[in-house]
């Protein structure tokens, strides 16, 4: 549930809700940390749940030492009310079973916080690349079926690249072909949620506007018997380089990242 | 300030998430941000079965956290927090935080038991807490006879994951209370501890503190700096603390021995003029010798010949 930092509920109707979803090389959670920090957006509340494991740490966005002694937990808002900006951070792992209910409940306070639209920075493993997927840029969107019509002239003026369907199965030559996100997380979860329509009842999860971003297919590196995920930032901010474990730059994301306030943040 | 879980073959089988290590071997490796766990909760959701369901409601049942009293038996309708509002709470999570509150704090006046939480799970596996030994793992909650507005929690237990949230509930319930000061005492292994510094300067046992926005008063030591992060019960206490503004304090002990230690106890040492227990602890050297007492009762009981 959300509980917010100070007495009053702030109201949320019309903003683009941004999250990440845990997912490979962590780089929806790395993504929202700039953007948190880049665009110094204030915590405004709690998502408050017994789906994430529970930790604590002082405040990851540290500038000064008076606001370094913050108390951050696992799952936080934060928002910029002149951009119509919210944004939700985890910083756990869902508990094991949890991760559907974790979805629903976040949902349902979104669609009851009548927020506009919803974005979500997510990733996927890079060895389940094609042939022609390996050629291309890192980068793929998907868009619920409410959404579409909004942004397509944008997007398509941005070049981004559709989310490619795959075989189902990828062991049967002639299986289905449908969305797979694998490393994702909840990212599919979050898309299937956001794209179901039911026609004749009132559900609350109905037809809610999202947006996915796979903002960096990760280029993942065997060493040592680890798999070693390449994240590709920019970070030109401290507290964020702190959080990053294996930085390599790359202009992808410092590019994709304005691109994508500009066009679901206006 | 993530965590990385295990890897599954998930639905991936023919490729899975596999590394070759240095040594030419394949093994699966761990994906940092755990996600493999989420595909095969997918698959199995998919194939569950009545059966499997029946399982898991069972397996869920077993796992549940129940509070009690053990001298009537008897469990506790509401939270234990609710029966006994208190003003001060006092909780020492881990075998040297026990130790030091028993020997400093529960030494120095007279304490009555007012619930036992009984939990199961792959760690701590006590079903019958009627009968509990002293070298058991427990969570025993007591008020201070003098003044039944201190409320004190002792666990050695561990409380897993998936119960931490139903363990604060049973305890603190679902509503906040507001006035009250919550104090957690607990232990992490140094080598969890993060820092620019070289290792070599690190004394350790070292004593670091973590509070909520609400809790004004200066800590007893410096604060945890980033990126270290907290985990388990302390943290999911604290996150608590944080979310309804209650004003609380965790203090935190990087030792290099996780087991009853006297160097490790005494490092809470600093914690004893704080606001939370001034007037709680009498005397001192008494307690000191208390606690070596409790060291050598315990090192003999850990003697790998008996």
């Amino acid at each position: 549930m959300f509980v917010p930092c100070g007495e009053s509920v702030p109201d949320l109707a019309g903003y683009t809700f941004l999250m990440p979803a845990v997912s490979v090389g962590n780089v929806g959670q790395l993504a929202m940390d700039l953007i948190i920090s880049t665009l110094n957006m204030c915590k405004i509340g709690y998502f408050y749940t017994d789906c994430l494991v529970p930790m604590v740490g002082n405040n990851p966005y540290a500038t000064a030492e008076e606001n370094s002694t913050e108390l951050s937990i696992n799952a936080e808002i934060y928002a910029l009310p002149s951009k119509k900006l919210v944004a939700l951070q985890l910083r756990s792992i869902f508990i094991k079973y949890k991760s559907k209910p974790f979805c629903e409940k976040l949902l349902s306070w979104v669609k009851s916080s009548n927020c506009a639209k919803v974005i979500v920075l997510s990733s996927s493993h890079s060895y389940h690349r094609n042939d022609l997927q390996l050629r291309s840029t890192p980068f793929r969107y998907l868009l619920t079926p409410c959404v579409q019509k909004s942004v397509q002239t944008k997007i398509m003026s941005l070049n981004w690249e559709e989310m490619e369907k795959s075989p189902c199965i990828p062991e049967i030559d002639d299986s289905e072909f449908c969305i797979r996100i694998p490393g994702g997380g909840i990212t599919k979860t979050l898309y299937d949620e956001g794209c179901s329509f039911v026609p004749y009842q009132r559900s609350v999860l109905k037809n809610v506007p999202c947006a996915l971003l796979l903002l960096s297919r990760v280029f993942c590196m065997y060493l040592l018997g680890l798999t070693q995920c390449c994240v590709s930032l920019l970070f030109p901010f401290q507290s964020a380089c702190r959080l990053l474990k294996s930085p390599v730059i790359t202009v992808a994301l410092y590019v994709v990242l304005p691109s994508v306030l500009s066009v679901f943040a206006s | 300030m993530r965590r990385a879980g295990t890897s599954r073959s998930g639905r991936d089988a023919g490729a899975g998430t596999m590394a070759a290590t240095f040594f030419g071997e394949v093994v699966k490796a761990p994906c940092r941000a755990g996600t493999e766990d989420e595909e095969e909760e997918e698959e199995e959701g998919k194939r569950e079965t009545a059966e499997d369901r029946e399982v898991r409601r069972q397996l869920a049942r077993k796992r549940e956290v129940r509070l009690f009293r053990r001298q009537t038996k008897t469990s506790l309708e509401v939270s234990l927090l609710e029966k006994y509002p208190c003003s001060k709470f006092i909780i020492a999570i881990g075998n040297n935080a026990v130790a030091f509150l028993s020997s400093f704090v529960m030494s120095s006046g007279v304490w009555e038991e007012v619930g036992c939480a009984n939990l199961w799970n792959e760690w701590c596996r006590t079903t019958d807490t009627t009968h509990l030994s002293p070298a058991e793992a427990f969570c025993v909650f007591y008020h201070l006879k003098s003044s039944p507005s201190v409320v004190l929690c002792q666990c050695s237990c561990y409380v897993a994951e998936d119960q931490q949230y139903q363990w604060l509930e049973k305890v603190f319930g679902s509503c906040a209370r507001k006035n009250m000061q919550v104090t957690i005492l607990t232990c992490r292994h140094v080598t969890d501890y993060k820092t620019s510094e070289s290792t070599s300067s690190l004394h350790s046992p070292f004593l670091k503190a973590l509070k909520t926005q609400n809790f004004k008063e200066p800590p007893c030591c410096s604060l945890l700096e980033q990126p270290n992060i907290v985990h388990d019960l302390p943290a999911a206490v604290l996150s608590y603390c944080q979310v309804w503004r209650i004003p609380a304090v965790l203090y935190l002990c990087y030792t290099d021995v996780m087991k009853l230690d006297l160097i490790t106890v005494e490092a809470f040492k600093p914690i004893l003029s704080s606001r939370s227990l001034k007037g709680l602890v009498k005397n001192i050297p008494q307690s000191t010798e208390i606690l070596k007492k409790l060291m050598t009762t315990n090192e003999i009981q850990s003697n790998i010949y008996t």
